[in-house]
């Protein structure tokens, strides 16, 4: 019952650029669910600037950010930029998808990403960083 | 086999199973309780003749090269000419794109199959605001007729076989231009394009326009063909995606005859005579890491698909009946880790695509879990496919997996779950309804998350990945894409509309509006305006204005 | 960096998004600092007109939402949208995909759209509701659209009391008989028949039709819920369906409902808080050494019955509340 303080996750996972491959992100979203978080699902094709847009109006602490196509460097950096911009550098971002490590260590160094979880990461995996992170907040 | 002779085998095999089998279970019992194939379809012990007590020969299995096809759709299969091997590729420029091509030429994988990247599958130019970041990343740029010239410079059209994975006429209008331009007979000119409006929409949500309107292009394709470019594949019904997409084997199967059964109902409502384009639909099918399953599958598809233009289309032609088709070793079961154990998934799935009777093949490279493939494994995959075929000895007969009791039974099992959905999806209208109000995608939604759960929990072993893990695996050397071949493709469109008949192009560009507001085959419009030298996204707005735009309603997963 | 509730409320009132997506969040995980900023808000709220949006799902309500927006975008007016989704009752997760829908208001910030789990609350989620439906009108939005699936009793409270309720049907599927055995049918302002291309539409409209001529207590001068058909997905049916709204505003200004209809939002309001607040003090009451454990081992030993339990209760509670 909503009574005393009803404190939940929220996460924003989106699909920025052009790609459509949303087996992932689907799968990741039933996990986080099923985690007791509430998350919020963009629908496909975002430009950088509607998707922390709409971060900011639902006011989650987690961004997670699905790309496969390749479009990584281009898309996320730019999502980072807008974040600061927005005095919203507080949000934890995570990405997903085909990503380098190379490209992952420069994302996470360089451009503040929280963590980059690459293909065959196991959910409760993303789940635990995702708790963890949000009780240090 | 006489029902006599089966009694007397089944006598024996209570004994057996009393005197041999029995203690051996009390005394050591299985690994587990039930065995299943990757799609969860479970799998007996044991296969014999008393699996097939009806099994009637000339009806369900024939002779290769005749209906119902089950054994192969050549009467001499690889004896006479073995599969073609067929990489797909494409990434970074046109000119980088065509040097790949020529590799792959000259390392013996004449059959081309080129890959557009996302911008060009949207109809967009490498210069649109969405485009940034994606040119050239996973598919080669193409902005116009110019970049196609590139793309295939050297390449004499009328001499190769060539699969573009691409819908919608303005691409294929453009090769088909080049191609005349050389002076190739257009009665001559070989290929595929994919031109399947489904199987990306579902898999891997592409889509630009209202579903109606994308099938509609799609027909153009096809109707122009038929009548213009006889020896061509103008679409190929895929799997593929919706597979990479977590369905089962047996969903891969039902949901790609249900959007062949679509393309088809489409065609003949366009006046087109089945045994005119019967004969050239072409399929594709994804190759999974279950061996025994895909292989069943693939002969499955074969049986189906006879029956299918024979008895529901009136099919009298048997190449109509044929179901050939293209397979790839899937994309998804692919690792980032222990990379090189990569080889050998692909080796596994692509010889059951060979086993079950593929007409061309793509191996997946190594390193495709993280990027496009570097020359090496590339040539690597290339090779792969030239020992399957030229040492293993498995081409030597014909579907040598016929009449083993298992794959005969999985065949039939296969083929009994996929009939179910075929006429679920009828009971619904078709394909297209049945994409439109969410059952295929949410079908594919629960498979693929039921895999995953099996992943999770250790049942579904993955080597290097929830098994005989590694800790600090040394990085490879991958594919870089560089931002300058993105610029410098921006640059060219600049050159290009400075370049070009403006009132020329801009004349076509009217002809293909007016020809779209009455709804008339834009095939040969679209190709008069691509010569003046429109732009793809110049074509495709006039597609954009005409029909409107795609809207997008996610099926979200409901908890299984 | 967290702001104080003066700070958040002193942001909204500039107009500051974020200002109002953190107190958005404190509302709904019932932080008791949003109080102070909600009473300051509420002498600002009052101005948007709230309109309900709820029906099967299915039916294709994000998307007529969507297009709403979009016309009253058209119309230079600001909107707010709240898109309230079940929560699951066994890990209290929620999927809210709302947003896929209404692509194309993304990236105006003149839209402002918040996603909501019903957390599985009884009551409370129209509290929370409220207080978001106050906190995005005192942020400004001339239309405030709160959508719900008409599912289950909650989910029904939360439009009931706003100045337009619609409710939206698709042919088919029976959903005319669910209406009704969901007691939908008596707080529908405008009923929408969406997909109207689709078979049985003229029939799904002539049956809604009967059914509200039909409804008991109907009188001359009462508002008659018009029937509008709409095809969503393209567009059609919107202006009409904005029209309605329109003459739904107009009606209630004139005869004077408007007013009534604010006092019955008010009074619905302050019951639902005063059923959170009261079934919470009675929850701690039996929680405490003594009183509630001792009446419920007499409950258990046939001491008591358990009528004359509550009134023990109730007269504990008051009691102590007076003191």
């Amino acid at each position: 019952m909503r009574g005393a303080m009803d404190k939940k996750i929220r996460v924003f996972l989106a699909k920025p650029g052009l790609d459509g491959h949303d087996r992932g992100v689907l799968i990741v979203g039933q996990a986080l669910r099923d985690a007791g978080m509430e998350v919020i699902y963009s629908g496909l094709k975002q430009t950088p600037e509607n998707l922390v847009e709409a971060a900011l109006q639902e006011d989650v602490g987690i961004l997670g950010l699905s790309i496969l196509s390749g479009a990584h460097m281009a898309l996320i950096p730019r999502i980072m930029e807008l974040l600061r911009e927005s005095d919203a550098g507080d949000v934890t971002v995570i990405a997903g998808g085909v990503i380098p490590n190379d490209d992952a260590e420069v994302l996470v160094a360089e451009h503040g990403v929280a963590r980059v979880f690459g293909p065959g990461t196991d959910t409760r995996e993303i789940v635990a960083f995702i708790r963890e992170r949000e009780e240090r907040r | 086999m006489n029902h006599e002779e089966i009694d007397k085998i089944e006598r024996e095999k209570e004994r057996w199973e009393r005197e041999v089998l029995t203690p051996a279970l009390l005394a050591r019992g299985e690994r587990k309780e039930r065995f299943e194939t990757v799609s969860g379809h479970e799998i007996g012990r044991l296969y014999g003749p008393w699996d097939l007590p009806d099994a009637d020969y000339v009806r369900d299995l024939g002779f290769p090269g005749e209906y119902p096809f089950t054994r192969g759709i050549h009467s001499t299969m690889y004896r006479g000419r073995p599969w073609t091997i067929r990489q797909f590729m494409g990434f970074g420029d046109p000119d980088e794109s065509n040097r790949r091509l020529k590799y792959l030429i000259e390392h013996g994988a004449p059959g081309l199959n080129v890959a557009f990247d996302l911008p060009t599958i949207h109809g967009l130019n490498s210069d649109h605001a969405l485009a940034h970041g994606e040119v050239g990343r996973d598919g080669v740029p193409v902005d116009s007729l110019e970049d196609i010239e590139r793309l295939f410079a050297g390449i004499p059209l009328a001499d190769v076989s060539t699969s573009l994975v691409i819908a919608y006429p303005p691409i294929p209008s453009m090769y088909l231009a080049m191609a005349i331009d050389q002076g190739a007979d257009l009665k001559r000119l070989q290929g595929t394009f994919q031109n399947d409006s489904f199987c990306r929409d579902v898999a891997a949500n592409v889509r630009v326009l209202p579903r109606r309107a994308e099938l509609k292009l799609c027909t153009d394709v096809v109707e122009y063909f038929t009548n213009n470019v006889p020896r061509w594949y103008p679409i190929s019904i895929v799997g593929y995606q919706i597979r990479e997409k977590g369905c089962t084997a047996a969903q891969e199967l039902a949901f790609n005859l249900s959007d062949g059964i679509e393309f088809v109902k489409s065609f003949i409502g366009r006046g087109l005579d089945v045994d005119r384009f019967g004969p050239r639909l072409s399929f594709m099918w994804n190759a999974h890491n279950d061996f025994f399953e895909e292989i069943a599958k693939y002969r499955a598809a074969r049986r189906m698909w006879a029956h299918i233009m024979k008895e529901r289309f009136g099919a009298r032609d048997p190449r109509s009946m044929m179901i050939r088709f293209h397979t790839q070793t899937a994309g998804c079961s692919l690792t980032a880790q222990q990379p090189l154990n990569n080889v050998v998934r692909a080796t596994i799935q692509g010889l059951a695509a060979v086993l079950g009777g593929t007409q061309s093949l793509h191996t997946d490279s190594y390193d495709e879990a993280m990027a496009l493939p570097t020359e090496e494994s590339l040539k690597l995959a290339v090779r792969t496919q030239q020992i399957i075929a030229e040492e293993s000895g498995v081409a030597n007969t014909i579907d040598p997996m016929g009449g083993s009791y298992f794959v005969e039974k999985l065949t039939s099992e296969l083929e009994e779950e996929a009939w179910e959905y075929i006429n679920k999806i009828d009971e619904m209208g078709g394909m297209l309804e049945a994409v439109e109000n969410g059952f295929v995608q949410r079908e594919v939604a629960h498979a693929a998350w039921r895999y995953q759960t099996g992943v999770e929990d250790g049942s579904q072993v993955i080597v290097g990945v929830n098994k005989y893990v590694e800790e600090d695996e040394p990085p490879i050397d991958l594919l870089k894409i560089t931002q300058e071949m993105e610029d410098a493709q921006k640059e060219r469109i600049a050159r290009l509309k400075e370049r070009r008949d403006e009132g020329k192009m801009r004349e076509a560009l009217e002809r293909l509006r007016e020809a779209a507001e009455n709804d008339e085959n834009l095939f040969e419009l679209t190709m008069d305006a691509v010569r003046a030298y429109a732009t793809l996204e110049e074509v495709w707005d006039v597609y954009r204005d005409r029909y409107g735009k795609f809207e997008e309603s996610s099926i979200l997963v409901e908890s299984v | 960096m967290k702001d104080s509730p003066n700070d958040l409320y002193q942001k909204l009132l500039k107009g500051d998004r974020r200002a109002a997506a953190r107190l958005i969040t404190l509302v709904e995980n019932a932080d008791p600092s949003a109080r102070q900023a909600l009473k300051m808000l509420h002498r600002h709220s009052g101005g948007g007109h709230i309109v309900g949006m709820t029906g099967s799902p299915g039916s294709g309500k994000s998307t007529l939402t969507c297009r709403l927006a979009r016309h009253y975008r058209d119309e230079d007016r600001s909107v707010g949208i709240i898109c309230v989704d079940p929560s699951s009752p066994f890990t209290g997760g929620a999927l809210l995909g709302d947003r896929v829908r209404m692509q194309e208001l993304s990236g105006d910030p003149e839209v402002f759209i918040r996603s909501m789990g019903s957390r599985g609350a009884l009551g409370g989620l129209s509290v929370a509701t409220n207080d978001v439906i106050n906190i995005l009108d005192a942020f400004g939005k001339d239309v405030i659209i709160v959508e719900t699936v008409g599912a289950g009793q909650v989910e029904i409270e939360v439009v009931k009391y706003t100045h337009t309720c619609i409710v939206v049907t698709m042919p088919g599927g029976g959903d005319e008989i669910q209406a009704i055995k969901a007691g939908i049918l008596e707080i529908g302002d405008i009923f929408v028949v969406n997909k109207s291309d689709r078979d049985g539409a003229p029939r799904a409209v002539a049956d809604l039709e009967m059914m509200l001529e039909t409804k008991p207590g109907t009188s001359e001068e009462a508002w008659k819920p018009p029937v509008i058909t709409t095809m969503a997905l393209a567009g059609e049916g919107i202006d009409e369906l904005a029209a309605a709204i329109s003459a739904h505003r107009g009606f209630l200004v004139e005869s004077g409902l408007l007013e009534e209809k604010t006092v019955q939002r008010m009074r619905a309001e302050l019951l639902e808080i005063l059923n959170l607040k009261v079934s919470r003090a009675a929850e701690n009451a039996l929680e405490e050494e003594g009183v509630g454990a001792e009446l419920v081992r007499r409950m258990a030993d046939r001491e008591i019955d358990p009528h004359s339990a509550a009134d023990e209760v109730v007269e504990y509670l008051l009691k102590r509340a007076g003191r």
